[in-house]
């Protein structure tokens, strides 16, 4: 058996007596668009917050390709090669999209104090890079017309894919998106799902929590159910759509007993 | 991005060259035009509070940190230079980078609860530390003066020429002044200086990013301080004495009011809050202390009407953010 992109085992979080995760165990491998789905309140967002360090899990392991990683802080997870983005958009609002981008890099460009003071070679080199590479990314994701506006000037849904832009000047290994089509429109989440199919097929292994089911439904291959913090069901597409326990977690339980909700 | 900023960069190159190529001439002739020791003062003066509000600017203003206790890191650099002058000494060319660090690595010390803390928290942990420094110095006896301050600081030579007058030293605060600038410019348009924006916009997607935040937080502490500890030892020989009284917090706030009037987060702000402050000081000579009146009242109007400052961008975090609490920090799902 390979090695797991991203595992979870027996991941727990609780914020006092609140168990907002409770047992989880989850398996990423290499290439999948894993889909994070669950009713309101279900620790999903607490979940990835975990995985991308944001928060370090009362007890349960990380596993990111074969590496525990629990409790690192998340700017050396994301050196690791995880890059995320956030439920409520948190972009560097007053900053151009392409300046954005360019604290994408930051990671894969070394220029420190001394070398910025002196613009010696390590620096010229890294500007080049950050600049040019940050051209091509707001290229693939089609947002060239907007690189000098500021970013909280834009609409929704483009600040969505600045957001994802810039996890993507990461080169991640996985990119865990948090609700990206929150707020779109069926048109904008039809480009956003496909736009993420071909991140996939470039190989980027993707993590995501929505809402949206047509969207998980039609993108993700593998998708874990979450309700009350525990994992109520992990599989394809097909598995989760005829379980009983995803049905009752949405639907709530049919007035007859064993009926189909 | 500020609106002096853009202003500057749509500017066509030859205008750019005349006007800083005029403003460096007219800077280097000054002394010849007008060579009263009155006038030379007062440029000193400004020179060396804008190297400070420069320095505290990249504390605040890039970094987003809130450092209201600056005084202290130049309190480090005066002493140290006095110090290595008078007792050991050195000579001021020496004295000077070594004051620098030295002053930088109390800095370092001061920023080590920013990882932690942040706001008004973290503003009472530099308040404390610069009254810290400062008695420590008070109370150093023999070694530091004590209440009595150290007297007679040496002149630095250039050579055999003795640097005394005000019309030499406004030469030495010009060329600090200017080193300054260049280099912070460039460290802001570097790696570094997006790095320092980012935790100042988003501490949260900072480090989502692979920005080690309290790396960059602690290197734009000991960067300000390193600067506050130079103007520091270019100021102790200077003024030829120094006592710990010259460093208490109104000297920090002194100094916050220059960064917050000019405008935070701008390379031109802590320049032109220099510029204000230091003439303000001197018209208002004939009221003396109530002259503070004047400063608080100003900090205030322009709190409330333009807390960007006067260069800043209303674009800017800054401009809105004052306002609304410190505690506004939102993060991803759940408090932090």
């Amino acid at each position: 058996m390979n090695t797991a992109m991203l595992e979870a085992r027996d991941v727990c979080q609780y914020f006092g007596g609140l168990k907002a995760v409770e047992k989880v165990n989850m398996r990423i491998d290499e290439g999948d668009i894993f889909g994070v789905i669950g009713p309101n309140g279900a620790g999903k967002t607490t979940f990835f917050n975990i995985c991308s360090g944001i928060f370090k899990p009362t007890a349960g392991d990380i596993l990111f390709r074969g590496e525990t990683i629990t409790g690192l802080p998340s700017e050396k997870i994301a050196r690791l090669g995880m890059a995320r983005t956030f439920q409520n958009i948190q972009l560097f609002k007053f900053m151009t999209v392409l300046e954005n981008v360019k604290i994408g890099f930051h990671i894969r460009t070394k220029t420190g104090v001394v070398s910025a003071m002196l613009r010696n070679k390590q620096y010229r080199e890294d500007e080049r890079f950050a600049n040019d590479k940050g051209l091509e990314v707001l290229e693939r994701v089609g947002l060239m017309e907007f690189k000098d506006t500021l970013a909280s000037n834009l609409p929704y849904g483009i600040q969505r894919k600045v957001e994802i832009a810039r996890a993507l000047a990461l080169d991640p290994k996985i990119l865990l998106l948090d609700e990206p089509v929150a707020g779109m429109n069926p048109i904008e989440t039809k480009a956003l799902s496909d736009f993420i199919i071909k991140l996939n097929k470039d190989g980027y292994t993707i993590a995501v929590i929505e809402h949206d089911m047509k969207f998980v439904m039609n993108t993700c291959n593998r998708i874990l159910v979450l309700n009350f913090g525990q994992k109520i069901c992990e599989g394809n597409p097909e598995t989760v759509r005829n379980d009983k326990g995803v049905n009752e977690a949405y639907f709530g339980k049919g007035l007859i007993v064993g009926g189909n909700a | 991005m500020t609106s002096a900023d853009i202003v500057f960069r749509r500017m066509p190159a030859w205008l750019k060259i005349l006007l800083i190529g005029g403003l460096s001439l007219f800077l280097l002739a000054l002394p010849q035009i007008y060579p009263k020791s009155y006038a030379m003062g007062v440029m000193c003066r400004i020179f060396m509070y804008a190297i400070l509000a420069g320095s505290l600017n990249v504390i605040n203003g890039y970094s987003g940190q809130f450092n209201i206790g600056h005084a202290g890191f130049y309190c480090v650099g005066a002493y140290c230079e006095a110090i290595l002058a008078v007792r050991l000494g050195v000579s001021f060319w020496i004295a000077l980078p070594i004051s620098g660090i030295a002053a930088a690595l109390i800095g370092f010390l001061v920023s080590l609860p920013t990882l932690r803390l942040r706001g008004i928290y973290l503003a009472i942990v530099t308040l404390g530390s610069s009254e810290i420094i400062r008695l420590l110095f008070l109370n150093g006896n023999d070694f530091t003066g004590g209440p009595i301050g150290i007297k007679n600081i040496p002149s630095p030579y250039l050579g055999s020429f003795k640097i005394s007058k005000s019309v030499d030293f406004y030469y030495i605060f010009l060329f600090l002044a200017a080193l300054f600038f260049l280099l912070t410019y460039r460290i802001i348009k570097s790696r570094v200086g997006r790095a320092w924006v980012s935790i100042r916009e988003d501490e949260l997607a900072a480090k989502s990013l692979g920005v080690e935040t309290s790396f960059f937080k602690a290197s734009s502490f000991m960067y300000g301080a390193f600067w506050a500890g130079i103007a520091g030892a270019a100021f102790a020989p200077y003024f030829k004495f120094i006592s710990s009284d010259m460093f208490t917090l109104d000297e920090g706030f002194n100094i916050l009011s220059m960064v917050i009037i000019g405008g935070q987060g701008t390379l031109v702000g802590p320049i032109v809050g220099s510029v204000i402050v230091n003439f303000l000081t001197e018209f208002l000579r004939p009221i003396s202390q109530y002259r503070l009146v004047v400063y608080a009242l100003l900090i205030i109007i322009m709190m409330w009407i333009r807390p960007q400052g006067l260069v800043g961008a209303s674009n800017s975090i800054l401009a809105g953010g004052r306002i609304r609490s410190n505690g506004r920090k939102k993060s991803a799902g759940g408090s932090k």
